[in-house]
């Protein structure tokens, strides 16, 4: 098992684009490295066992709904909680890059 | 964004050194009415943000619902392309962060695709029919479209700030994959415009999409990789992004092969990358690499059960579907007797349905031929627009032919009444009525133009009575021009003889 | 005028005075906004009191009932509703920072059925950020303290929620339970909190803490209040694909009369004895103590792969959180950051919103998550804890097999002190571990008192079911707590101390 790191905290923090101090990276490396050794455990349960992996508690299959246009949300309300708006479209700072 | 210019090898050295290998990725927009996970309207044009819920404004607490409607027609789409139905399959969220989408993940199909291991038989201009392995087609959902403002070339990298409508997000997509396309050699670039085009035909007819190009509602990423022979291995490839029009797929991949030559000419490698299109200059430029690119952290989507598509469900949908375009297109050719150049003049103009609607409206399969890929064809070419987007129906093309066939216009006369209806004049027979273009018919009338014509020019008439029959033409010429063309030369012919004689 | 007495009563003991006309719901729902006037400043159970809104909707039940129209049986009895929870128009934080001063344009299914039915909705109550935490320490505003003892930890998530209601602020809360959220604050606080089964009340509207385990039930002081609740904001909803589509079973019906002869209940060997506090487990063996000497068969069972419950939870659940609170990133609702220094790019205010919003935990959480679903650990992290599961599934049909219910303690200890276990994430943990198997495996549990522990705090005794089989757990509850109560000569919250009135 790999070593919990700052660099490694600061990789995947950067995946989950969360800033952190320092400090922060610091002290979650030493805590990590601790809850990944707990965690890590799951594959002795598993070891030598053909066991198949379970996503949902309950097992249900093909949930639809019908191809039938309901009311949207006003635009007001769309808007609403926007941290900046222009002509009815959110603001947001520049996107570097592309998908 | 500054376009670099890339060296380039001449295309036909290009492909004499390097085998060039293709695969396409083709995003389809489904013509449902609501959205692939809630009930907001898919409508195009509409208020930015004015067809939203909180599920596809990805509010906290809203859950995706799976629309029938958008799963019914993957599985007709994937069956008209010859696919497998998976006997279940299930949503995956697909993880990054980008402004355009709501919850920051896409929900996609990952590993476990509606349709599978399918093929299709493309057909080139000249007849040749290449076969195209379809590796996939899944369902995912669109996301919202952002409008870049502010900075110099209004490319994303100089903007300022970026507006956001999140209409287009959650509007259903199938993703169609090929396998790599191998062998094509110098017609790689034609087999993937003609792909993507039967692509797009084939969602029309199987009513799945509206297939509107302009529209976005066929995307095309283009897949390119060249390697030093047929039985080298595969060499590395690029990704160009969102290529849109037929014509732009072609370009791209002809583009990509002579640049990759060119690098690989040099002793260079090509970079394994994704690269943007730009339409102007007819070029590919890098896209940002980011960091986490490859990490999307797939799961599957614990808000969603798995899909199970029933044997009956999908043997009812294979029941409807409709003829496949090239089986059609046999057909309608044997039906109509056009000879193979015929046809493909047809088929070269998009215009195969529009011609089986006209003829059903009435027309003769000649005519209808003549029409659209003629007149309508070039005014289209004019204008930019395809040809299914002109402002005349079959219906309208087929009251044309009718006006003629029966006397009542003129083919001259029938090029003025299309320009009326194409200017918005309404239906041809409004048009002859508004402007007076109907035929003159009356002999009363025409006896007198005749009559004021032989007065006019007695030398002429002298020449008739003279036995110098051809020197009527100078007198029939006179009547049309006096008629503003709207009398049948032939009457008017007869009419001088008659009179002269008499 | 309002009368204190009302808050003192169980919904059940209001719902029939409303019913007689013998009170009004506003006069309900005031006793209850005076009495959080007079100890929320203490408890701190509520982010946000809507006070004019709870009027009106008391008034509007007063005025259908007086014009004589059929209504809920609850009907006027008011509600306090945990802060993941959207409401329409009422601040919804799910405690954190990123989303303070957020207004929610829709309701959550479960609060549209609460309105439907004329409960008037007191306020949000205070829980640990996006439910992750076993103390409200992690919330963003400030802990919620426990009722028995300021100075210790009311439980989490939904302590706010549990603290309401043995504060008498509220008759009926709702919580919402990860992996023991709501049974572990009823525990520590000596109130009533059921998990259904997954799926028989509708996440349409939560918040998103964990989409594979997370469910909403109710918070109150009794069992048959439990199932009132239960009954309201229970049942299919295809806003919901995880919606179970058959109708709730009988679960008010199932606290009538209850009895336990000749049920088998199971004793989960690997759910008690190590760790346990000593107080805890003498509770707990004095309650199964009651249901033998009432006729239950009492056998033990043994669920192997619990112990490794609590790890394949803390993979599964952090790696579903980071994708769940991906979509908080300042772009389109509540906290917008800048970052300090550098360009303002989108991609950058993100993360500085993300690291300027989350607490601690969260940030432990998501970047745990993230990194169980990275590329090159899923198969090791995420994959097996999904298998685990899939054992732990296993278990919970073999014991079922041989027993109609299971029980446990619900939480290892009593209520520890605020400040605790802070800066000990695992020990932290160790608090679900007896709640966590029911989560992972969706089936219900209830918790409810079974007396006080050597420390005078109260002690949870859980009762779990079979998926589907929610009434059990009423039938059993009810049971056990009259028996209690009929021991106790009153209900164990006549227990706790008075908590002192601040000045108004």
């Amino acid at each position: 098992m790999p070593t919990f790191s700052s660099e490694e905290v600061a990789r995947v923090a950067a995946l989950a684009r969360i800033d952190l101090t320092p400090a922060e990276l610091e002290r979650l490396a030493g805590e990590l490295e601790v809850i990944v050794h707990a965690v890590a455990r799951v594959s002795e349960a598993v070891a030598g066992l053909d066991v198949p992996a379970t996503s949902h508690p309950i097992p249900l299959t093909n949930v639809f709904r019908e191809d039938v246009v309901e009311r949207p949300l006003p635009v007001a309300d769309v808007l609403a909680g926007a941290p900046a708006a222009e002509d009815g479209r959110f603001l947001v700072p520049q996107i570097l890059g592309e998908d | 964004m500054s376009v670099t210019t890339d060296a380039l090898l001449p295309f036909d050295e290009a492909v004499a050194r390097f085998d060039p290998v293709i695969g396409l990725e083709v995003h389809v927009e489904l013509g449902t009415l609501s959205k692939m996970f809630d009930g907001a309207g898919t409508t195009f044009g509409d208020a930015p943000n004015s067809l939203v819920t909180p599920v596809s404004l990805g509010l906290p607490g809203a859950l995706p619902v799976v629309n029938r409607g958008a799963v019914e027609r993957g599985i007709r789409l994937g069956l008209a392309l010859g696919c497998e139905i998976a006997q279940t399959c299930r949503f995956a969220r697909k993880n990054y962060f980008y402004p355009d989408l709501t919850k920051n993940f896409q929900t996609s199909q990952y590993d476990e695709p509606i349709a599978f291991d399918g093929r299709v038989e493309v057909e080139l201009e000249d007849g040749t029919t290449v076969a195209v392995e379809i590796e996939r087609a899944h369902l995912e959902e669109d996301a919202g479209k952002n409008t870049h403002v502010g900075g110099a070339t209004g490319r994303i990298h100089g903007a300022e700030y970026s507006l956001v409508d999140y209409n287009r997000a959650g509007i259903p997509l199938v993703e169609v994959v090929t396998r790599p396309i191998l062998g094509t050699g110098a017609r790689a670039p034609e087999v993937a415009r003609a792909y993507v085009q039967l692509l797009r035909d084939l969602v029309r007819a199987l009513g799945v999409s509206e297939g509107r190009m302009e529209r976005g509602h066929v995307r095309a990423d283009v897949n390119v990789s060249l390697r030093p022979s047929p039985d080298a291995p595969l060499g590395t490839r690029t990704e160009t992004k969102n290529v849109n029009s037929f014509r732009s797929v072609e370009r791209a991949v002809r583009h990509e092969i002579q640049r990759q030559a060119a690098v690989l000419a040099a002793g260079g490698t090509v970079l394994q990358e994704t690269r943007h299109w730009h339409e102007e200059s007819g070029t590919t430029s890098p896209g940002r690499v980011k960091s986490d690119a490859d990490d999307y952290r797939y799961f599957p989507e614990p808000d969603l059960v798995p899909i199970a598509p029933s044997r009956a469900w999908v043997e009812e949908i294979r029941a409807s579907l409709p003829e496949a375009p090239a089986v059609r297109r046999r057909r309608l050719q044997a039906d109509w007797a056009f000879t193979d150049a015929e046809m493909r003049d047809v088929v070269n103009a998009g215009a195969v349905e529009l011609v089986a609607a006209t003829v059903a409206a009435g027309a003769a399969p000649a005519a209808a031929r003549k029409w659209w890929t003629g007149e309508l064809a070039r005014t289209a070419n004019a204008r930019g627009v395809d040809v299914t987007e002109l402002p005349v129906t079959p219906v309208d093309v087929a009251a044309l032919q009718a006006l003629v066939t029966t006397g009542r216009i003129t083919d001259t006369i029938a090029r003025q009444v299309l320009e009326g209806v194409l200017a918005g004049e309404g239906t041809p027979e409004a048009v002859v009525a508004a402007r007076g273009l109907e035929v003159v018919s009356d002999d009363g009338a025409l006896l007198e133009a005749v009559d004021a014509a032989l007065a006019a020019q007695p030398d002429v008439a002298a020449k008739i009575r003279a036995g110098k029959v051809q020197a009527a033409g100078a007198i029939v010429g006179a009547v049309m021009k006096a008629t503003r063309g709207r009398a049948d030369a032939a009457r008017v012919r007869a009419l001088v003889l008659e009179r002269v004689g008499s | 005028m309002t009368d204190a007495t009302l808050t003192r009563r169980t919904a059940g003991e209001l719902a029939a005075l409303l019913q007689a006309r013998e009170v009004s719901s506003v006069e309900v729902t005031q006793a209850h906004l005076d009495r959080i006037a007079d100890v929320d400043d203490a408890v701190h159970a509520f982010l946000h009191v809507s006070a004019d809104e709870a009027l009106a909707a008391a008034r509007a039940v007063d005025a259908r009932r007086a014009a004589g129209e059929q209504l809920h049986g609850l009907a006027g009895v008011p509600v306090a509703v945990k802060d993941v929870v959207v409401t329409r128009g009422m601040p919804t934080t799910a405690g954190s920072r990123i989303l303070e001063g957020w207004v929610p344009p829709y309701d959550a299914t479960l609060v549209e059925r609460l309105r439907a039915a004329g409960l008037p909705i007191l306020g949000k109550t205070n829980c640990d950020e996006f439910a992750m935490g076993s103390s409200t320490e992690h919330s963003g505003y400030g802990p919620t303290h426990n009722p028995w003892d300021l100075a210790r930890i009311p439980g989490g998530s939904g302590g706010g929620s549990a603290a309401a209601v043995a504060a008498y602020e509220a008759p009926l809360a709702i919580g919402t339970d990860t992996g023991g959220s709501i049974r572990q604050p009823a525990a520590v606080t000596g109130t009533v909190g059921v998990k259904p089964t997954y799926g028989g009340v509708s996440r349409y509207g939560l918040v998103a803490l964990a989409s594979s385990l997370d469910q909403a039930g109710p918070v109150t002081r009794t069992v048959l209040d439990s199932a009132l609740l239960h009954e309201v904001i229970g049942g299919h909803d295809p806003r919901d694909s995880t919606s179970l589509p058959e109708p709730l079973p009988g679960l008010v019906a199932a606290t009538h009369a209850p009895d336990v002869r000749g049920l088998r209940v199971g004793v989960v060997r690997q759910l008690s004895g190590d760790g346990y506090q000593p107080g805890v487990r003498a509770s707990f063996e004095a309650a199964v103590g009651i249901l033998a000497e009432a006729g239950a068969e009492v056998v033990e069972v043994s669920c192997p792969s619990f112990e490794y419950a609590l790890s394949a939870y803390y993979l599964i659940l952090p790696a579903e959180a980071s994708s769940n609170l991906a979509r908080f990133d300042g772009m389109r609702y509540g906290l917008r950051v800048e970052p300090a220094e550098g360009p303002v790019t989108a991609e950058r205010v993100m993360a500085a919103t993300r690291g300027a919003g989350f607490g601690d935990e969260v940030k432990r959480r998501v970047i745990l998550g993230t990194y169980a679903l990275s590329a090159g650990y899923y198969d090791a992290y995420y994959g097996t804890a999904q298998k685990v599961r899939t054992l732990i599934q296993r278990d919970f049909a073999a014991a079922f097999a041989q027993a109609d219910v299971l029980v446990s303690p619900t939480a290892p200890t009593t209520a520890f002190r605020l400040g605790e276990k802070l800066d000990d994430p695992l020990a932290m943990y160790l608090n679900d571990v007896a709640t966590i198997p029911a989560n992972l495996a969706g089936i219900p549990g209830l918790s409810l008192p079974s007396g006080l522990s050597d420390d005078g705090l109260p002690v949870g005794f859980q009762v779990l079911a079979p998926a589907r089989a929610d009434d059990r757990l009423y039938r059993v509850g009810a049971f056990l707590e009259a028996a209690l109560v009929e021991r106790w000569g009153g209900p164990i919250l006549a227990a706790a101390p008075e908590l002192e009135v601040s000045a108004r």
